[in-house]
């Protein structure tokens, strides 16, 4: 991010922003962070677990190709990992220091060193099932993915949508209801993109229409739709239980990919919902990057005046936009009820959509940033179930923590001063 | 909320005769916020009441002979949304079936001892949202003032009165540390305040949960449940009115803290600069105000009010112990009450009497009606939108648009001051 700020500061406020060629230490004092932390759990923390080993399993009972399980000794990898992590962060601050760009490689095979020390470290004395691990991870993604998909379509046309929450949760109950009431879970699906697509036609109706500020109706939404459905909730759905009994998709195996080690069991034998994750994902990034539409999209998020010059209606690429933002987030909904529960329940979307949100920020209005943002929420969501299972050397609040704890550092470290579109989240008047 | 959106009487000429002037000032009432914020609530009520009749079984069953009898479906839908509202008013205001005044006013009581920790964190949201940032942290905020205002509270023993203010002194900076952390990190690495709040809201929670279950840390001795134990009765807010009201003097630290957000925006220098990076931190930039200590100290400031809403809950209505969820969802419920007063002090003032009403209300009407407290939060919501949006509601009154010439570009100015908050 740093060449970013870089870039874009001599060109609008040189008088204010002298920073321009100054040096930026955040690579270097988060790596620091990081090793520093890495040398007190590994290898203080991690001295009573001499001896102990710590077992990576890296295939179900039932892939056909099985590999082995490795077992590498706890003490011995904390200490390998954390002086690899010490010599990367003196690294990168030797780069800093020489004004060279530290290559992303470097601070990809940073973090996955840290997970790989910080596994082994948790794991000591037992074992890890990875596929399993990684297979939780992506399904639990899946609602923060479809959200985050649905959060950056709407502000990458310029509407703030912090209605997230609201869209996925009003997906989940129409999904169960239309589920339960037809007997056909795919007509549950489209509910549920109906659903999320009323959200979001309402927040642009308001926000395009009437000018209310755009963070306000989100607001608003949210608990518009939280009221909502736990009211019908409790009037309608809990006195008559035909109503909220969906059928949950089964998970399929794709023939072949499903075999491939590891990736296989972690891609390809998920619920359909997660299948059409992977073409909304690539849907999304090709039509914001590689079409027309998305260019005009793109365009009225970063300078309204500029596209209506050129003949563009503002405001009705905005309201596709966020309405094809609600279609995709309200079938994220459907996972709660019809991926995972079963049923729909009170607030049972519990705050994902906000963490949808922090993704897209994350994710710097990124589709495929976004996405991997989510996933390493789906990531720290899972971690905790595994490692609850398995049991952890430190409580394990402190466990449960840490991934928070990381995405503050990541923030504050990586992403820094993430950029939205130019024109996110103010009204377009001719 | 009406008495902070009336609109300033539109700059009308002298020139006017009383006719004129007084079809003006007519227009004005109705076309004005006043109303608008009337109406508001009058839209959203029928609505719910919509609803409630919906729901009704009786009112499902008499629709099914409708066209042979339709007073009963009539009566039937009366019957529930009068039913709901009366166990509303009287939950909340007024209750007409008591005996005698001093228990017929207790409702009231219960609204302004809801509102309370409504409007301590509903002003530290207003306040982040003055100066351009969105406070979504107020779990963690609540979360951590009340652990730290609690373990004071249980664990120290001071005497009567200087405990109490050790307590609340000792809440008010743990929220100021943990909103402290936001803008720090926003000051500093740029950190966006939106992310960083939503993780520290998970980071306090199993902070306090972990610290629930750690014997000698909040856990109650003796016991194995992640609760602490009762707080000393030095350091618990006095009662108001005596035992039988649950009103507590922690009120009186909300109407101190309405006062000081009011004078600290509109008569202290530091919110000046508060104002002025909400409204153009590059401007205020150039103009001389460090950008980044107001972050800090606003996140500080905003930080602390909410923890006032945490202390509240942990000196004032729960003082038997608490647990992880002592927050009671109020950080987001603020988000709402900061909208609906549009973030000026007295504004969320009043606000959060509204939802405290609503709330009290709510209880009173489940337990008296079987409509569940939901219905609540609906209107709640409807009202806010409908209040942040006057055009709509004028188009649906048909109601004359004040001081047209000049409407477009306040409103123009107004969304561009509060878009601030995310557009960073």
């Amino acid at each position: 991010m740093s060449t970013l700020t870089q870039s874009s500061a001599p060109a609008s406020t040189p008088i204010v922003k002298p920073a321009a060629q100054i040096r930026s230490w955040k690579i270097p004092i988060t790596f620091g962070s990081f090793a520093v932390l890495s040398l007190f759990l590994f290898v203080v923390l991690g001295r009573g677990l001499r001896g102990e080993l710590s077992t990576f399993r890296l295939s179900e009972g039932r892939d056909l190709i099985q590999l082995p399980e490795v077992a590498l000794p706890t003490f011995a990898t904390g200490v390998f990992v954390a002086v690899v992590l010490v010599l990367m962060a003196a690294a990168s601050a030797w780069l800093v220091y020489r004004h060279t760009k530290i290559p992303i490689v470097l601070t990809i095979l940073f973090a996955l060193l840290f997970l790989v020390g910080f596994l082994a470290w948790a794991a000591s004395g037992s074992t890890i099932p990875v596929p399993g691990l990684l297979i939780g991870t992506v399904t639990l993604s899946a609602p923060l993915i479809f959200g985050a998909l649905g959060g950056v379509l709407s502000e990458r046309a310029g509407v703030v949508n912090v209605a997230i929450e609201g869209q996925l949760l009003a997906g989940a109950f129409s999904s169960a209801v239309v589920a339960s009431a037809t007997g056909n879970p795919y007509l549950g699906l489209l509910a549920a993109m109906v659903a999320g697509a009323l959200v979001s036609m309402v927040l642009a109706a308001f926000v395009l229409k009437y000018l209310v500020d755009q963070v306000i109706v989100g607001v608003v939404l949210n608990v518009l739709v939280i009221g909502l459905t736990s009211f019908l909730y409790s009037q309608v759905l809990a006195p008559s239980a035909n109503l909220n009994s969906p059928d949950v998709f089964p998970r399929l195996n794709v023939p072949f990919l499903s075999e491939i080690p590891i990736i296989g069991p972690v891609l390809f034998r998920q619920t359909i919902i997660v299948y059409v994750m992977y073409v909304a994902i690539a849907l999304v990034y090709f039509g914001l990057f590689r079409t027309k539409w998305g260019l005009r999209v793109r365009a009225v998020g970063e300078h309204p005046q500029a596209a209506d010059t050129v003949g563009i209606n503002v405001n009705r690429t905005r309201f596709i936009a966020v309405t094809l933002g609600g279609v995709i987030s309200g079938f994220g909904g459907a996972y709660f009820t019809l991926g995972a529960v079963g049923a729909f329940n009170k607030e049972m979307t519990n705050g994902m959509g906000f963490i949808a949100l922090a993704a897209v920020i994350f994710g710097q209005w990124h589709p495929i940033k976004a996405t991997l943002a989510a996933l390493l929420f789906g990531f720290a969501t899972n971690l905790q179930n595994v490692l609850g299972i398995i049991g952890s050397p430190v409580p394990s609040e402190f466990m449960l923590m840490l991934p928070y704890v990381v995405t503050i550092f990541a923030v504050a470290g990586f992403v820094g001063r993430s950029r939205a579109p130019a024109a996110d989240g103010k009204p377009y008047i001719k | 909320m009406s008495a902070t959106t009336t609109t300033a009487p539109a700059g009308r000429d002298s020139r006017m005769d009383g006719s004129e002037r007084w079809i003006q000032t007519l227009r004005d009432i109705t076309g004005g916020s006043a109303m608008i914020s009337v109406l508001a609530v009058l839209f959203a009520l029928v609505v719910g009441a919509i609803l409630i009749a919906f729901t009704n079984e009786r009112v499902q069953e008499t629709a099914g002979y409708f066209f042979s009898r339709p007073t009963d479906l009539l009566r039937a839908v009366w019957d529930a949304v009068a039913g709901a509202y009366s166990a509303l008013f009287q939950g909340s205001i007024y209750n007409f079936r008591a005996t005698n005044f001093l228990t017929a006013i207790r409702p009231l009581t219960e609204t302004l001892t809801f509102a309370t920790p409504l409007i301590a964190a509903g002003l530290g949201v207003g306040l982040a949202f003055r100066v351009g940032m969105f406070n979504i942290g107020g779990r963690g905020q609540m979360l951590i003032a009340a652990g730290a205002a609690g373990w004071v509270a249980f664990a120290v023993e001071l005497p009567a009165g200087i405990h109490l203010i050790v307590a609340i002194l000792a809440g008010l900076l743990g929220g100021a540390i943990w909103g402290g952390i936001v803008g720090l990190l926003k000051a500093r690495t740029g950190a966006h305040e939106v992310i960083v709040t939503i993780m520290l809201n998970f980071v306090a929670l199993y902070l306090i949960q972990f610290l629930l279950r750690t014997p000698g840390a909040l856990q109650a001795p003796g016991s194995n449940n992640p609760k602490t134990p009762a707080m000393a009765a030095t350091a618990v807010f006095p009662d108001l009115f005596g035992p039988r009201y649950n009103l507590h003097a922690g009120f009186l630290t909300v109407v101190a803290a309405t006062i000081f957000v009011w004078w600290l925006l509109s008569r202290s220098n530091l919110g000046f600069q508060f104002r002025a990076v909400g409204q153009n931190p590059s401007a205020a930039r150039v103009a001389g105000i460090n950008v980044k200590n107001v972050y800090l100290y606003a996140m500080a400031i905003s930080g602390a009010l909410v923890g006032l809403a945490g202390i509240n809950q942990v000196l004032g209505t729960v003082t038997t112990g608490f647990g992880s969820g002592i927050d009671a969802g109020i950080g987001f419920d603020a988000i709402t009450v900061a909208l609906l007063g549009r973030s000026k002090p007295w504004g969320i003032f009043a606000a959060g009497i509204l939802f405290g009403a609503f709330k009290a209300g709510g209880f009173a009407m489940q337990a008296a009606e079987g409509v569940p407290i939901d219905i609540v939060v609906v209107v709640q919501a409807l009202i806010v939108l409908f209040i942040a949006a006057p055009p709509l509601v004028r188009a649906m009154f048909h109601l004359p648009t004040p001081g047209t010439s000049r409407k477009p570009k306040i409103r123009a100015v107004k969304t561009r001051q509060t878009n601030e908050v995310v557009a960073k």
